[in-house]
């Protein structure tokens, strides 16, 4: 023991030399804490790993995780995205503009998407992978190996906070691996592999306080901090990682409600960045948004490492404010009854926020495009010529609302059916409905799961604005600050929602019957082959014969 | 003139009867019962392959469509053609009424021409007493009758099946035959096996049909009769096989098929070509691979069925029909038309998918042998059964698929009890014919 100590400290300072040196692979990570208006909050954990390109990096990695590197390298993936979710991210209530929720925001369920690198010749079968689990359960079983791909797994760093029970007595929580890579294509801007690992996490803070309600109805925002929401407190960094920060941001409605309480209550304490908010920690920068005037403030890690970081709000007054939502709200239901047909309907319900986005002197000319992108088991068996659109109520003729419809019709027990429906709906509509037929099919006994009658469940339909983006500019100088987060964030990702999983109840044969039914059937086709006159017509052609021989 | 007049009362009655079901308020739904419109014969299955055509995908894309693509260009326009205020396949139905119509007129001229001929033959044997012992049916109108009248028929043509354009074909092919016309014949039955397989074991009664002619009495009898009196040559056209009229059908039936191929396969140029056609349509009816529910027992007991024994069951059960042909063929051969009915029964009850448009068929054809199976056992059961089960059938599926409180085995037992019946019938008919034949010769012997 004596000897072997001293050893790995050599052995770790001389990695860490080498790292230091030959620096080029990378690893950060950050955490994002927002507060939302229905006193919850969230917590967005984002780790970053990247590695230069194998031609001029070799293929032995000291950061990056050799599992992720030999995957990319076996199926030459150019993207991939898995994501592990429970529970539905409520886009009406938190927001469905914002970079998280359009691409952190997940389906309950497992989601996979990938982009494979296919030569040429054999192109013909398509390069992307879409694939859905609406119903699996996520659990520490899949958190831990998602964990052991960061560095320091949760032994140190901003992992270290990641309670186990405090995840899973979330609201809403999604693990998420993506995995970006040019090592097959020719041009690209940032060559290598990088893997991104978020966690995101909606929890209801324990509201120490008794709620007292204010004359005018409001309720006063729960206090909360780090180690009131997940126990722990961060306490120092990941020593591999480059940067290690934690953001709090105030979203712009908040900002400028916040600005309102500032001017109807102008005494304000020292301590306090905004009025009727006070920090525990005081930030280390201060990073405005460019056009919605939101506020993020950035405490660094490092800066903490002498004591444990435990970043705490108070909410001095109530206050209501309600999150950016994407143009269209989209909810999906089943119609009809009975075990034997039915329609699914997705409907697309205009926002308040919708004449934010577009301004109100163009809702008359403008039109707005909404893409539609779903996939249904072999057993829901949609017929694809009985798509119908209705805005405001009123049954269109589908060409001039729909702009392309590219389908890829279910092949019994093979593959799932696939339907993206590109629509072009004016800028005033109010509501659209889009409604298709489907058969449901009859499954082998064998096919049912141990639940039958549980139902199936049809993944979310994702509703996908391409003409709308969401991305955030942060003032001030973006390459200084060199945060992956705040990058990510400044990207230009279409505004996309999912919704709900359907649950479709299949009929069910009796599974007590197998032998009764083989049984019952054969005796029935006996009676036909014995029946007294079909044995006489069988034995005088016998004769017949015999008697011709 | 008058009994005329009747029959065509009646029968417009029935067009008319039709086209007030067609203009019935949209929620009669027949097009959706599993017991008239069946994967293979189901019209908004046939739109849908139409759309995906439409859209440039190959019809048999998406285990969808599983007809024929000749079908599908025939009436894959016409489901995509909307009138306004008018119920959708409203120019479908309209079709499939006259589809109806022409199958009727078909099935009366040749139970006329059965009748007729048949009678012929009596007179030869001397034995036209026993025609006027029994009152004497007209065999044509009553069949015809049947066929527009049945209420499963009736069902089969306005809740948008294919199944009239099949049956249609079935009988042309048989009409073709009894009137010694080759070509038609042989257009009728390759029309039909392409439009349904089953129809291919009808190769049998209808070259028996085109050499021996129509339905006689047993063979034996005319040698026994005329033997003596006036030698071989004026035996009738029935003792004797004309490989002639066979040879053409033969001939003709190739030449329709390869002309039928040939339009398949310039219409699925692009798709996969013949083979693929194969697969979907022959293939989907052999392998019984949708399991949702119908009439016949197959569904059932192929969703239930382990896996391990799945190949050995499809096996047994169709050459269970293969099984039957020969054995029937050899002692029903001098009554090639109903050996044909005897052959479609069968296929009704034994196929994978069973419509009740096959039934309204034989139910048609039975009606050609009014005279012969006039002293049939267990008509009345059989009537009663077909009666319940027609009732029970839609009542167990609700109670099953709609309201939840019934399960499976409910349905499943009045398939059973349907496919009951159609093996009582047939060997109630077969037994019946059989005793008629035996009276017969009693009765010449006895003279």
């Amino acid at each position: 023991m004596g000897i072997i100590q001293p050893v790995m400290i050599v052995a770790l300072v001389v990695l860490g030399c080498f790292n230091l040196c030959y620096g080029g692979e990378e690893f950060s990570e950050e955490l994002l804490l927002r507060p939302l208006p229905d006193r919850k909050v969230l917590a967005h954990f984002h780790f970053e790993s990247t590695t230069p390109p194998t031609k001029d990096y070799g293929h032995h990695h000291h950061l990056f995780p050799k599992a992720i590197y030999q995957l990319v390298h076996k199926f030459r993936i150019r993207e991939l995205e898995l994501s592990f979710t429970q529970g539905r991210w409520n886009y009406e209530r938190w927001g469905g503009y914002d970079p998280i929720s359009s691409s952190n925001a997940k389906p309950p369920g497992v989601e996979l998407w990938a982009i494979f690198d296919v030569p040429l010749d054999q192109q013909s079968s398509g390069s992307i992978r879409y694939g859905a689990l609406p119903r699996e359960a996520v659990c520490t079983e899949n958190l831990t190996p998602w964990l052991k791909l960061l560095p320091c797994r949760d032994k140190s760093g901003l992992a270290s906070i990641l309670d186990r029970p405090a995840i899973y007595r979330a609201f809403y929580h999604s693990q998420r691996l993506r995995i970006t890579s040019n090592e097959f294509g020719s041009e690209g801007i940032e060559p290598g592999i990088d893997l991104e690992q978020t966690l995101t996490i909606v929890v209801q803070p324990d509201d120490q306080r008794t709620s007292t309600s204010y004359s005018s109805g409001k309720m006063l925002q729960p206090d909360w901090s780090i180690s009131s929401i997940f126990g722990r407190k961060i306490s120092g960094t990941c020593v591999l990682a480059r940067s290690s920060s934690v953001f709090f941001e105030l979203e712009s409605t908040l900002v400028s409600e916040l600005n309102k309480l500032g001017v109807d209550n102008a005494a304000s304490d020292g301590d306090q960045v905004y009025p009727g908010v006070e920090l525990s920690v005081a930030p280390d920068q201060v990073i405005k948004e460019r056009k919605s005037s939101s506020v993020l403030f950035e405490f660094s890690v490092k800066k903490h490492d002498y004591k444990p970081l435990d970043i705490g709000v108070k909410w001095k007054y109530p206050i209501v404010w309600s999150c950016v939502q994407a143009p269209f709200q989209a909810n999906r239901f089943l119609m009809g009854s009975g075990n034997e047909r039915g329609s699914i309907a997705i409907s697309l319900k205009a926002t308040d926020h919708q004449r934010i986005i577009v301004g109100d002197e163009f809702r008359d000319k403008c039109e707005m495009r909404v893409v539609i992108f779903q996939v249904v088991p072999w057993y829901v068996k949609i017929y694809f010529h009985t798509v119908q659109v209705f805005l405001d109520g009123r049954l269109e003729h589908t060409p001039a609302v729909i702009e392309k419809i590219q389908v890829s019709p279910s092949e019994d027990r093979v593959s799932p059916g696939v339907m993206e429906i590109a629509l072009r709906l004016p800028c005033s509509t109010v509501s659209a409905v889009i409604t298709v037929n489907f058969d449901k099919g009859f499954l082998h006994i064998d096919e049912y799961p141990p639940d039958a009658n549980q139902g199936y469940d049809i993944p979310s339909a994702v509703v996908r604005f391409p003409d709308i983006q969401a991305s955030t500019y942060y003032l001030g100088d973006n390459s200084s600050r060199n945060s992956p987060i705040l990058s990510k964030f400044q990207e230009n990702n279409p505004v996309l929602s999912y919704t709900e999983v359907l649950l479709v109840p299949l009929a069910t044969p009796d599974f007590s019957m197998p032998y009764n039914v083989i049984t019952i059937t054969c005796t029935l086709l006996e009676k036909l082959l014995s029946s007294p006159d079909f044995v006489q017509v069988v034995q005088q052609v016998e004769r017949k014969i015999t008697g011709a021989i | 003139m008058a009994k005329l007049r009747r029959f065509w009362g009646w029968a417009i009655a029935s067009m008319l009867f039709r086209l007030a079901l067609i203009y019935f308020p949209r929620n009669l739904n027949f097009g959706f019962r599993p017991e008239i419109a069946t994967p293979v014969t189901s019209l908004r299955r046939l739109a849908e392959g139409y759309w995906l055509k439409q859209s440039s995908m190959s019809p048999y894309a998406g285990s969808m469509y599983h007809g024929s693509p000749l079908l599908l260009s025939l009436l894959g326009p016409l489901t995509a053609k909307r009138f306004e205020g008018q119920p959708s396949h409203i120019a479908c139905s309209l079709l499939f009424v006259v589809a109806d119509l022409v199958t009727a007129m078909l099935i009366r001229t040749t139970g006329q021409y059965l009748q007729s001929a048949y009678s012929q033959s009596l007179k030869h044997l001397n034995l036209m007493r026993h025609l006027e012992a029994s009152a004497f049916h007209p065999a044509g109108d009553i069949a015809a009758l049947i066929y527009l009248w049945n209420p499963l028929t009736v069902a089969a043509c306005v809740g948008s099946s294919t199944s009239p354009i099949e049956n249609m074909m079935v009988a042309l092919s048989l009409y073709g035959a009894c009137l010694g016309l080759s070509p038609l014949a042989a257009f009728g039955w390759v029309a039909a096996t392409h439009l349904s397989l089953y129809p291919a074991i009808l190769i049998i009664p209808v070259i028996l049909l085109l050499g021996y002619g129509p339905d006689s009495p047993p063979r034996k009898l005319f040698l026994g009769r005329n033997f003596g009196s006036s030698g071989y040559e004026s035996l009738p056209q029935a003792c004797h096989f004309s490989w002639r009229p066979a040879v053409y059908f033969i001939l003709w039936a190739s030449i329709w098929s390869f002309f039928v191929l040939v339009l398949c396969s310039i219409s699925l140029m692009q798709y996969g070509g013949l083979f693929e056609m194969f697969r979907r349509t022959y293939g989907f009816i052999l392998a019984i691979e949708d399991l949702s529910p119908n009439i016949g027992v197959l569904w059932y007991f192929f969703a239930e069925v382990f896996d391990f024994f799945r190949d050995f069951f499809l096996i047994v059960f169709h050459v269970n029909i293969m099984f039957m042909i020969l054995p029937l063929a050899m002692r029903l051969n001098h009554r090639p038309c109903f050996l044909a009915f005897v052959y479609i029964a069968i296929s009704s009850m034994l196929k994978s998918y069973p419509s009740v448009g096959d039934s309204a068929l034989y139910f048609a054809l039975l009606g050609w042998f009014v005279n012969e199976l006039a002293d049939m056992k267990c008509s009345f059961f059989l009537l009663c059964g077909y009666v319940g089960v027609t009732l029970l059938s839609p009542v167990m599926h609700n109670l099953w698929i709609w309201r939840g409180t019934g399960n499976a085995n409910f349905y499943y037992a009045t398939a059973m009890a349907y496919a009951c019946l159609q093996i009582i019938l047939v060997v109630e008919s077969v037994s019946a014919m059989l005793h008629h034949d035996r009276t017969m010769k009693k009765s010449i012997s006895q003279s």
